[in-house]
């Protein structure tokens, strides 16, 4: 009876084949789960980089704009639970007027630097790059700064949204049931970015916005003329984008975790930029982009929490544990370079714009 | 419309006094113009004379210094385009303003948007007023195509139709035949006549002579910002136009003397070349080139001239075909080798391929060259000789520059372009690529540029020469080549070409005039006539 | 013909002026933006010495002490070599981003290529330096690291030339990367044998210490990062190569009609960057670090983006920049230890002086006082306006 597998192990990389398709079955869940976890942060990253270059404003300092999101969230959770209390946890989300304010505060703060952004980019005309390294180095720096004077106090913050249970119904539905549990039993933050990809797409290509977004970041000139006011449209799109890079900063200090941590974003907005340019600067493709980065994630982490048995087990001991913590990078690495020729950016995307109107 | 007509009926557009400073030039220096109903007002002078700013003035987008602006006798500002087409004041820019991803439709509608609700744009509505409104003016356009798969003639359309569709009573062509056959120039002049019949001014801004005597009602000259005369048709001849726009008397027709025809040079069999887009644009040309012979290449903008000269030097990998100079085979050569080879090459985008405008001047005349001796010892640079040389031909070519160590992009665009005609010019070559060399210029920039073709022509040189303008073909070629879709379909002699002839082969690829008559704006100027 | 002369005469005058202005601008502009920037620091500090440290109150004085700290960190005598020493990697990755932003290319891969040259070192220390004398471990320990250095410069640049993808996501995706092939290599191949935590080798028990050459600590290293200066110089305006890196940096589509092989000089650029960053951590580990512990990381690569902008990409400006931030990372120490405020306000400096500096505010405080005489709007959109009108 133990003739086929015996075969089987006799073909080593037909068996471990088979033993990694087996264990990602098994795994299948956890592992869809934390995919679309993992992608969140990276999805509002790309959405944020979609909105600034549909419009032709090169934005990368979406790292920098998480960072300081992630950091005043926590800092304004630490104050307004300083002066209400932890206040009590509505069923749902266990939201609290805590962790309201608090990111109500983070948005705030991904606008106000997105705003820096804008200025330097639209108005300044300064180097989009330079001032998208600006950012991330500022961001990194003052974070960091105000952090380390924090240290000392142990800091507590408003604490963390909770998921969403999929009623039990629904999750044991046959064949798809897992799929929706691995993808509604989100916190707020995670079932708000599904539904901001679904919106985002159908604005961006059917609504007025959109079009003028889109002309202004192909041929600004051209808008100019038919009276639109690009330098405007410019800021408005990057200021309002930095509210959903924003959203991903709070997802990682409120959702994830209920802590900062310096340095947290750990290149999650370069990812999301990759995800951006691998999606073609569409608000679905750059969040299936971002799920595919998720993978890679989600896999590494699935191995280190339950390491698989038999052969694959032995094998994957023998890899470091180091491969799989730079897997999702290298991952973007190779994807990018591997879809970019494909991949068109809107002709007039880091160009600054100088207005000829009289005014 | 008779002409007591026109000299009865007001003013609807007058500009006063209009100054516009830049620094270290007046643009604009007191211009008067005023524009009648139903008038087509042609506004005449050479590049840089002042006629686009002064358009500008007009539609928002520069402001002046000094001047009012009265639309039908009532002083308004305008501060940005919005408030110029809000006022009835439209304009086709020379370079068109479609955005080339969005379709027809949507680039109509774009700043004007038919809405269903507050959020989205009603493409169905907006298709079909679209096409409402092409009808109505006999053009025929897909509202769905993308504007950037048209070609040139039809994407101009779409900028009419951008103009119509918000109801413009004054209406700005900025040299709007310049991408155009004679046949579609002839298609524009009758929707001109029809607008204006229908009420509108127009105001057409050109370089041309015979054009503007054809279509216009009153031409005003303007030089170096100033106004200079207003004729009527009627009442002058090209050779008056020509000296108040230039200032001097012109030869209006260079005199490029008979040619000593030697061996051949080029020779191109069956060369296929794709663009960017990986389309394959130039489907096999065949071409050849003899020793001191000017060819001419004419055809409309986008038929696959840019793509075959950039594969002719090196720019661009070719799939397959042969290219042959002086009896050896340099197909596939890198610019490099080409340039070795005695080939020069002056790029039809100046900017993008000819010069790097941050550098100084002395570094763009060594640009194919800065390798070798003596511009080079070894991996070093030899400044020296670079500055030396630079001087020389800085004299020789007669470049307005303070000095070689100027940055290139202060210098005038003539100036420029006489920096790549140095650079290329000054040695001895066997082939001279020349692609749109007069772009743009000046009259004393072209006049200069052509001599020096003709020069090395008659020194034994074989010239191809591209050049969207058909007048520059006819006047500088000795043979003309028509290019069609990417395809050499018919070669002419130069000194006999009649335009009209190489205009239908520029537009239908073939003799047969049945293709022409066919498409709607044509049988309008048929039953015009 | 007089006149025709006094045009000449006062247009040579306003070149004069204006080169004399140019000259002065490079130096006036960083020096405006840093002033400033400490500046919007004391503010800094003061505002979040009330808020959250601490101090119970906002202490004015706290900047003084502060900056008083990072002057004497970085300029008393032990704190001049301290500066030498922080500004070597500082000017060998700064003169490698200079060099990216002359070919038109954003090098943010400092740290992976700085830790590459690092790792290098080590492997050379270990494998050979067990063997073989100073003399021979050194320089080749130095090789290796420029040349694991000029490798992670390479990938990116192969990655960009081949496949078009950007530099900046490239090597960034690529720093994290090699910050766990740090880890791995120092916790495996190269740890020290016998030991219960992974540590590398002590580079000073194989024959691969740097010899000091300044003071206590200053090291072999600070010349190597001098006598770089005036190489890359010579390398980008007196050569044929810098020439050819510089105009497809300008001008990639001139350029490769000029012959150039613009996708090589990307690759180039891009290694050649790299090893410079490789050595400068090739230098920092076999000068002062000597032992590496796994979560060694760096500021070199973020730092020596800030110190080529600040230079303008000219390599003796680099020298400056270099030796500038230099100061402030050896001062941040003693400030940290004098006054209480924590180092990372070095971090959120720069990024103060960097937005200013691009801001440029000495210019901007220039033109608004000539402004007052005159109505030209922008100087930016002048300049475009009159290419348009006298085309």
């Amino acid at each position: 009876m133990s003739g086929i597998p015996q075969a089987l192990d006799a073909i080593p990389v037909l068996g471990i084949l088979f033993q990694l398709l087996g264990y990602l079955v098994a795994n299948i869940e956890f592992m869809s789960h934390t995919t679309v976890a993992v992608a969140i942060p990276i999805t509002l990253a790309a959405l944020c980089g979609v909105m600034c270059e549909r419009s032709g404003v090169v934005n990368i300092g979406l790292e920098g704009i998480m960072l300081t999101a992630a950091f005043v969230g926590w800092i304004a959770g630490v104050v307004a639970v300083g002066i209400l209390g932890p206040g009590t946890q509505l069923p749902v989300f266990g939201i609290t007027v805590p962790l309201l304010i608090a990111l109500v505060a983070a948005l705030l703060a991904g606008m106000l630097v997105s705003l820096l952004h804008a200025w330097l980019a639209i108005s300044l005309r300064v180097d989009q790059i330079i001032s998208g390294t600006i950012i991330n180095i500022g961001a990194a720096g003052i974070t960091g700064y105000v952090y380390s004077l924090m240290a000392s106090k142990s800091a507590v913050g408003a604490g963390s949204f909770t998921t969403y249970r999929v009623p039990s119904g629904v999750a044991d539905f046959p064949i798809v049931g897992w799929l929706i549990n691995a993808v509604l039993s989100q916190g707020p933050i995670g079932i708000i970015t599904i539904l901001v990809v679904i919106v985002l797409q159908i604005m961006l290509f059917r609504s007025r916005w959109g079009l003028r977004t889109r002309a202004v970041g192909e041929h600004p000139r051209a808008a100019e003329t038919v009276g639109i006011d690009v330098i405007r449209l410019r800021y408005r799109n990057v200021v309002m984008s930095g509210a959903l890079a924003a959203l991903g900063g709070a997802w990682l200090s409120m959702e994830q975790t209920n802590k900062f941590d310096t340095n947290m974003t750990a290149g999650r907005g370069f990812i999301g930029l990759a995800a951006m340019i691998v999606g073609r600067w569409t608000p679905l493709g750059a969040f299936g982009a971002a799920l595919l980065f998720a993978s890679a994630t989600a896999l590494s982490t699935s191995l280190q929490i339950s390491p698989p048995q038999g052969d694959l087990g032995a094998l994957m001991g023998r890899v470091p544990g180091e491969f799989w913590e730079a897997l999702p990078y290298i991952i973007t690495i190779v994807i990018l370079a591997g879809l970019i020729g494909r991949s068109i950016a809107p002709a007039a995307d880091g160009q600054p714009y100088e207005r000829e109107s009289a005014t | 419309m008779t002409e007591d007509a026109v000299i009865g009926s007001l003013p609807a557009l007058e500009m006063r006094g209009i100054t516009k400073r830049y620094p270290g030039v007046v643009a604009n220096d007191h211009i008067d113009l005023d524009v009648r109903r139903g008038e087509i007002h042609a506004l005449l002078g050479e590049n840089g004379a002042g006629k686009t700013t002064l358009m500008n003035v007009l539609y928002g987008l520069a402001r002046p210094d000094e001047g009012t602006i009265l639309l039908d006798g009532q002083e308004i500002r305008i501060a940005g385009p919005s408030d110029a087409i809000a006022r009835g004041i439209s304009m086709v820019h020379q370079h068109f303003m479609v955005v080339p991803v969005l379709s027809v439709a949507e680039n109509v509608i774009l700043g004007a948007e038919t809405m269903s609700g507050p959020v989205f744009v009603d493409r169905r509505k907006a298709a079909a007023r679209v096409v409402a409104l092409a009808q109505r003016f006999g053009f025929d356009l897909d509202p769905e195509a993308r504007v950037g798969s048209l070609s040139v003639g039809q994407q101009q359309r779409v900028e009419i139709l951008k103009a119509l569709y918000r109801d413009a009573r004054i209406l700005v062509l900025d040299e709007p035949t310049a991408v155009l056959t004679p046949q579609e120039t002839g298609e524009i002049f009758t929707l001109l006549r029809r607008l204006a019949a229908d009420g509108r001014s127009i105001v057409f801004i050109s370089h041309k002579l015979y054009e503007v005597l054809e279509v216009a009602d009153r031409i005003t000259v303007i030089r170096r910002g100033r106004v200079i005369g207003e004729r009527r048709p009627g009442e002058t001849t090209e050779e008056e136009l020509a000296e108040l726009m230039v200032g001097r008397a012109v030869e209006l027709t260079a005199d490029r003397g008979v040619s000593r025809v030697g061996e051949t040079v080029l020779r191109v069999e069956g060369l296929r070349v794709a663009d960017d887009r990986r389309h394959e644009v130039v489907p096999g040309a065949d071409l050849e080139i003899k020793a001191g012979e000017i060819l001419g290449i004419a055809g409309v903008a986008g038929n696959g001239q840019d793509e075959l000269v950039q594969a002719l030097i090196g720019l661009r990998r070719s799939l397959g075909g042969k290219v042959t100079l002086a009896g050896r085979d340099v197909t596939g050569f890198s610019p490099r080798r080409m340039n070795e080879a005695g080939v020069g090459y002056v790029p039809g985008d100046r900017h993008k391929f000819g010069l790097i405008l941050s550098f100084p001047v002395y570094d763009n005349l060594i640009l194919t060259s800065y390798y070798r001796p003596p511009f080079a010892r070894g991996p070093l640079r030899n400044d020296a000789a670079i500055l030396e040389s630079a001087a020389t031909q800085i004299e020789r070519f007669d470049i307005r520059t303070p000095s070689a160590q100027v940055t290139t992009s202060t210098l005038s665009g003539g100036n420029q372009q006489k920096v790549v005609v140095a650079r290329e010019f000054d040695r001895e070559l066997k082939l001279l690529v020349l692609d749109q060399p007069t772009r743009g210029l000046d009259v004393g920039s072209i006049e200069f540029i052509h001599r020096q073709i003709i020069a090395k022509r008659d020194a034994g040189t074989a010239v191809l020469l591209v050049s969207a303008e058909l007048d520059e073909v006819l006047e500088m070629s000795d043979r003309i080549a028509v290019m069609y879709r990417g395809r050499i379909v018919a070669q002419l002699d130069g000194r006999t070409a009649d335009k009209a002839e190489v205009g239908l082969l520029m537009a239908t690829g073939g003799r047969d005039t049945a293709t022409i008559t066919a498409t709607p704006a044509a049988t309008i100027e048929e039953t015009r006539a | 013909m007089s006149g025709f002369g006094r045009v000449r005469r006062a247009a040579l005058l306003s070149t004069v002026k204006r080169a004399a202005i140019g000259a002065a601008r490079p130096i006036a502009e960083p020096l405006a933006a840093i002033v400033l920037a400490l500046l919007v620091g004391a503010v800094l500090i003061v505002l979040f010495s009330g808020l959250v440290a601490r101090h119970s109150a906002f202490d004015l004085g706290l900047p003084v002490a502060a900056y008083a700290a990072l002057l004497e960190g970085a300029v008393s005598p032990n704190g001049m070599t301290a500066t030498l020493v922080y500004a070597t990697p500082l000017i060998l990755a700064g003169l490698g981003v200079a060099i990216g932003f002359k070919a038109g290319l954003f090098n943010i891969g400092g740290r992976g290529q700085f830790l590459m040259g690092a790792v290098g070192a080590l492997a050379v220390a270990t494998v050979v330096g067990q063997t073989q004398s100073s003399y021979i471990t050194i320089p080749l320990a130095l090789l290796v690291g420029a040349l694991c250095g000029a490798a992670a410069g390479f990938v990116p640049g192969a990655l960009k030339a081949t496949s078009g993808a950007h530099e900046v996501v490239t090597t960034i995706m690529l720093n994290y990367v090699l910050v766990f092939v740090t880890y791995w290599a120092i916790s495996g191949p190269l740890a020290l044998p016998g030991s219960p935590q992974p540590i590398s080798v002590d580079v000073a028990t194989r024959n691969a210490a740097l010899p000091i050459i300044l003071g206590r600590d200053g090291h072999l290293g600070i010349l190597v990062a001098l006598v770089a200066v005036p190489l890359v110089w010579f390398l980008l305006y007196r050569t044929t190569l810098g020439f050819e890196i510089r105009a497809a940096g300008a001008n990639s589509d001139a350029a490769r009609y000029g012959g150039m092989r613009t996708n090589r000089l990307i690759v180039l650029t891009m290694s050649l960057a790299g090893l410079l960053a490789g050595l400068g951590g090739a230098t920092t580990i076999l000068g002062v670090v000597h032992q590496v512990a796994p979560g060694y990381d760096t500021t070199v690569g973020f730092d020596a983006i800030t110190v080529a902008l600040l230079a303008r990409s000219n390599p003796i400006g680099v020298m400056f920049s270099g030796l500038l931030l230099g100061a402030m990372r050896a001062g941040a120490q003693t400030m940290q230890i004098q006054a209480g405020v924590p180092p990372e306000l070095v971090d959120a400096l720069q990024a103060i002086i960097l937005v200013l500096l691009v801001v440029n505010v000495l210019r901007r405080w220039l033109d608004g006082r000539s402004r007052q005489h005159g109505s030209t709007p922008s100087a930016a959109a002048d300049t475009a306006m009159l290419a348009d009108a006298t085309a």
